[in-house]
């Protein structure tokens, strides 16, 4: 029987369909190391525990609890909210944290209305004070900082992707097979699962570094490949508005702003957007915001720390050999 | 087939959302306030399915403040046979926790075989309510659907996950979410929107619904502090004077960008 840390803080790590960790779970690890003893919880298929386990301890995790579970793939969010359950009466955690991914968010939910938590949703920061654990939220499209905590004990709190920086040190591994007893909660079937391909070696716009953004005034879905040549010159990933996916140049998964993806990179580079209140609500958080438009009255510059005034098909081939010129 | 549209008032994302600095609250007054459109995208999938299905009911529920009514009409108006509204002065500021316990006692009031959400709102974005919900009634949640096919006896789709699509199936009674995949809504048209006046809309408090918001049962999440971040500026604005793609460049190298 392992004793727990007082000041524990349970981390549901998650797994990608092929079974490695989510690139969620470094920050998740990082931010609880920064507000007590992180020990990770991972609901894995049979035989693929060991090795995840061994992977949560380098990302920070002190010790790990694995619970195999034969029906992970085969039902929805049920059995990562049994485990969960399972090991925060393991654990007492002072908090418990998630990634504020789809599944994480939905195993979070109903973990938190089973046990009667408090959920904190979608914060981008944990601290401690006095009373406990904290979670910091950028609510209303970044416009403001709110922090919320829980009445009483532990809060539930689902975290940003992309949003902590902080990375804990490796632990020894020391991971431990727990068994979960199901709850018998209805849930769905799933009856199969297609891995979504990655369609270059891009990276993901969801935490990107860097991001180039393509609006209408790309004009077409062929024209549209200028914003890509850009995002390769500078290693950056591809977004675009609303207006840019409605149009049909791109899918919509591609969307930043209000319904779509939230990004805050050291950089953006908005394309022929005028800068709807909805797309900016999804990029103002950006370090430093760049914008070409040949509206020069766009609301985009309003926002922008660079605004070029003219046709980006002339400025944008014009940057791109520049900035090649200046690599090589 | 009894399909329950959950559906909310927001601040219209086309204008600047505020809120209270004092209290903490949304500022109902300072922008104007619209159907959410994922609700409306929701009730479109339970409206299609009704135009279909003879006999089907769709109803609306919503948990606002009173303000909100003529919102949740515009429900009606689009097809909507009853909308039910809960307004309690308790429920100012209330946590995903509670809203998610009474929208579940009013789901078990109304009697439903499907539950039908949008998969978050344009203003909170927690995505997390259909899930609790689900978990409270102790149906499965089928969520986040990017396409929906019903049947008398099950719902089925395909499920935006991470990194993943799947191919999702749920018994009824189940509640489901959608996203932006799903089509547009409908609009009211001036026949719906006469017909809205005489369909029964029904207001109910916490003590018709038998919660306690104020029970020591359930840990709640607070808000503790709250401050504006200052607006962005404007910063160098150049006009192309043939130049513009090189200035870029040099900007962007001097700031360690590229």
């Amino acid at each position: 029987m392992t004793d727990y840390k007082a000041d524990s803080i349970l981390v549901l790590v998650e797994l990608t369909p092929a079974g490695e960790l989510a690139k969620s779970a470094a920050g998740l690890l990082g931010a609880a190391a920064g507000v007590g003893t992180p020990v990770a919880v991972i609901v894995a298929p049979a035989g693929a525990g060991e090795q995840a386990g061994a992977d949560a301890a380098a990302l920070g995790a002190t010790h790990v609890l694995v619970a195999e579970h034969a029906q992970t793939s085969t039902q929805l969010t049920v059995p990562g909210a049994d485990a969960l359950a399972a090991a925060a009466e393991l654990v007492r955690p002072d908090a418990v944290l998630v990634s504020n991914s789809i599944e994480g968010r939905e195993i979070a939910a109903r973990f938190a209305a089973r046990t009667r938590s408090a959920l904190a949703v979608d914060a981008v920061a944990v601290s401690r004070d006095a009373e406990g654990v904290v979670a910091h939220h950028s609510v209303y499209g970044g416009a403001y900082n709110v922090d919320s905590a829980a009445t009483w004990g532990a809060p539930v709190i689902t975290v940003r992707q992309g949003a902590v920086d902080a990375r804990a040190e490796a632990q020894p591994a020391s991971v431990e097979r727990i068994t979960v007893e199901a709850s018998g909660r209805r849930s769905a079937t799933v009856e199969s699962v297609e891995a979504a391909v990655v369609a270059s070696s891009r990276p993901e716009l969801r935490g990107a570094a860097k991001v180039v953004s393509g609006g209408r005034g790309l004009g077409s879905a062929d024209q549209f490949a200028l914003v890509d040549q850009l995002a390769d010159v500078l290693g950056a990933a591809v977004g675009a508005s609303r207006a840019a996916v409605d149009a049909g140049y791109v899918p919509q998964s591609y969307q930043v702003g209000q319904t779509g993806v939230s990004v805050s990179p050291q950089l953006y580079i908005a394309l022929g957007i005028s800068g709807a209140i909805q797309h900016r609500a999804g990029m103002q958080t950006a370090k430093t915001i760049v914008a070409i438009n040949k509206d020069g009255d766009a609301p985009i510059f309003e926002i922008a720390d660079f605004g070029v005034v003219g046709d980006l098909f002339t400025v944008v081939p014009q940057l791109i050999a520049a900035l090649e010129a200046r690599k090589a | 087939m009894k399909i329950v549209v959950l559906v909310k008032e927001v601040p219209d994302t086309y204008g600047d959302r505020k809120l209270n600095l004092q209290t903490g609250l949304a500022d109902r007054a300072a922008s104007e306030t619209v159907l959410d459109e994922i609700g409306e995208r929701a009730l479109e999938v339970a409206l299609s399915y009704a135009d279909a299905n003879a006999g089907t009911e769709v109803v609306v529920l919503s948990m606002s403040p009173e303000s909100a009514a003529a919102t949740v009409r515009k429900g009606l108006a689009m097809g909507a046979s009853s909308a039910v509204q809960v307004v309690d002065e308790a429920l100012v500021g209330a946590d995903t926790g509670l809203t998610a316990e009474v929208l579940a006692a009013a789901l078990q009031r109304i009697g439903y075989d499907l539950v039908i959400a949008g998969n978050e709102s344009t203003d909170g974005s927690g995505g997390v309510l259909p899930a609790m919900i689900a978990e409270l009634l102790d149906v499965p949640n089928a969520t986040s659907l990017n396409s929906v096919e019903i049947t008398d006896a099950e719902v089925r789709g395909e499920r935006a996950s991470d990194d993943a699509t799947m191919q999702v199936a749920a018994q009824l009674p189940a509640v489901i979410s959608i996203t932006e995949r799903l089509p547009d809504a409908r609009f009211p048209n001036f026949k719906g929107i006469m017909a809205a006046k005489k369909k029964p809309f029904e207001t109910l408090s916490l003590a018709d619904l038998g919660v306690d918001a104020d029970t020591t049962d359930a840990a709640r999440s607070i808000m503790i502090s709250l401050a504006e971040k200052p607006p962005r500026t404007a910063g160098t604005k150049i006009v192309d004077e043939g130049d513009a793609g090189e200035q870029l460049a040099d900007f962007l190298v001097q700031n360690r960008l590229a």
